[in-house]
């Protein structure tokens, strides 16, 4: 088990985030604070290897219908917890990985541990990507 | 006043005349065989093997006379007086080759595709057509006169249930309905959406507005209510360019070109929902061609994930809709200088369901019928083109 220190925890408050590099290979690793809960991030999309952990944060967008004789009723679900990638602005949930356009596709997720003032990623050497 | 011969005539510019060619008469041989008949090979002049479904025959109103037994007297005392002639997008010259195949004329007068009896002649016949669908390209839509405009596509409608769905068993119809207005529009697909023959609403492919619109949801409700396929039609006159440029300056801009105004339906379409807010809505993409289709589904499904949160409501990706609820007919075909070059279009396409068999008679597209559809493709995608994906999707 290789252990990293990401960062003490009054670095990466609420709607912040870090990117530490290196992690396992030069793209690092994305530290998210996603209102109160860490969740981390490989820092290579899946879908064409952009830094998708530089990208912007924002919600699931969702309308009950197509735009009729109402208007759509867009809606902004969490706010934050979706992460574009700033390649191809392909969205991407912070908490599970999930490709929001793709079912297939999911970038690597990390659990996230506190330990102490210290915000701490632990991973097995083997594990694949 | 110079009398020399050599100058340029003034007036239109002279046509050899078409109906005067024989080989639209009763007993002739086959249309085929008239053209150019040195380079034919003789054993290609009967009918296909397979069951013919032809999704694009036009059938056009000899004249505005022929309407008025069906309009009230108000609209013939309108006509009269203001000398209108009927509506009229020039979306096909009268000069133009591409307009009328040789002898597709009537020698009596009235524009190509008028007449009953040569549709059945030239392309019912030979053909050995099981079912032909009729395309009326009456341009109701460019009538500003909004009641006008509605009367003149019941009394078109009217007029094909008499002249050509009565008398004639194998064909089908498409109501002309006035899109400009979508509520009179859907008026005319509930008068006659129950005729047994009727199958179809059919749009020009220009149009005032994209038909995404939500301006467009009485008539797309209708025709879902009355079971029609929406058949959106090479042409029309809006009022706006039929480029997204500007104005061109030929007609062989504007007829080439019209596979661009296609795609902007088509993007229009899938991006406002139609296709959620009307899951059973057909629409037939009727005289535009077909090989852009998978380069624009490429790009829609791609634009798609990344702009993901501009059309929420697009819950698939956009070539999911347009293999569901779309179909394109074959003509005109984009001739390749490899005929196998469409095949490989149709592997692009992903799905062997899309496509339907279409002579677009009287328009001149290629010169001898066994050019129509130049592949033999394997079964069942062969009988799927020229038969089973029109019977599927008419419900025929």
């Amino acid at each position: 088990m290789t252990r990293v220190v990401i960062a003490k925890v009054w670095e990466i408050p609420p709607g912040e985030r870090k990117i530490v590099v290196p992690f396992r290979g030069r793209a690092g690793i994305g530290v998210f604070n996603v209102a109160g809960r860490l969740y981390a991030l490989r820092n290579i999309c899946p879908h064409k290897r952009g830094p998708l952990c530089t990208g912007e944060r924002t919600g699931r967008i969702a309308a009950d219908a197509p735009p009729s004789n109402r208007d759509a009723e867009l809606t902004v679900d969490g706010d934050g917890e979706v992460l574009r990638c700033p390649w191809h602005q392909w969205p991407f949930e912070i908490a599970t990985g999930r490709c929001l356009v793709d079912p297939n596709l999911r970038v690597k997720t990390y659990p996230v541990r506190i330990d102490g003032n210290d915000i701490v990623v632990e991973y097995k050497e083997e594990e694949s990507s | 006043m110079s009398t020399d011969t050599n100058t340029m005539p003034s007036g239109p510019i002279p046509v050899v005349s078409q109906a005067t060619e024989p080989n639209g008469e009763r007993g002739r041989p086959l249309p085929w065989a008239q053209t150019s008949a040195q380079a034919l090979p003789t054993e290609r002049r009967s009918a296909p093997a397979n069951s013919v479904i032809d999704c694009d025959i036009h059938n056009e109103a000899p004249s505005l006379d022929a309407l008025l037994p069906y309009l009230a007297e108000h609209w013939r005392d309108y006509i009269q007086e203001s000398a209108f002639r009927g509506p009229h997008a020039n979306d096909y010259p009268r000069g133009a080759p591409t307009s009328a195949r040789p002898g597709s004329i009537p020698p009596d007068g009235g524009p190509a595709g008028s007449r009953l009896q040569l549709v059945q002649e030239q392309v019912l016949t030979p053909w050995g057509t099981e079912i032909g669908i009729l395309n009326c390209s009456y341009r109701v839509q460019s009538v500003k006169q909004e009641d006008l405009a509605a009367d003149l596509a019941t009394a078109i409608n009217r007029w094909q249930i008499d002249e050509w769905l009565a008398p004639e068993a194998r064909l089908r119809g498409s109501l002309v309905v006035p899109s400009q207005t979508p509520a009179r529009a859907a008026e005319e697909i509930q008068r006659f959406g129950d005729h047994p023959q009727y199958v179809q609403a059919i749009l020009p492919v220009r149009s005032y507005i994209p038909y995404g619109n939500r301006f467009y949801d009485p008539l797309y409700a209708a025709a879902v209510e009355q079971d029609l396929v929406v058949g959106i039609h090479y042409g029309g006159a809006p009022g706006h360019p039929p480029t997204p440029v500007g104005w061109p300056s030929t007609y062989l801009e504007e007829h080439a070109g019209m596979a661009q105004v296609f795609q902007s339906q088509v993007i229009s379409i899938i991006a406002e929902g139609v296709f959620d807010r009307f899951p059973h809505l057909r629409v037939a993409l009727i005289e535009g061609g077909f090989a852009w289709m998978p380069s624009l589904m490429w790009r829609l499904d791609k634009e798609w994930k990344g702009l993901r949160s501009n059309t929420p409501w697009v819950r698939r990706s956009p070539s999911d809709y347009i293999r569901q609820h779309m179909r394109l007919t074959i003509q005109p075909l984009g001739a390749p200088p490899d005929p196998q070059y469409i095949a490989q279009t149709i592997e692009q396409l992903e799905s062997d369901t899309m496509l339907m068999f279409a002579t677009d008679y009287p328009h001149w597209h290629y010169d001898r019928d066994e050019e129509a559809w130049p592949v033999t493709l394997p079964e069942p995608l062969n009988a799927n083109i020229w038969s089973e994906n029109a019977r599927a999707f008419y419900r025929l």
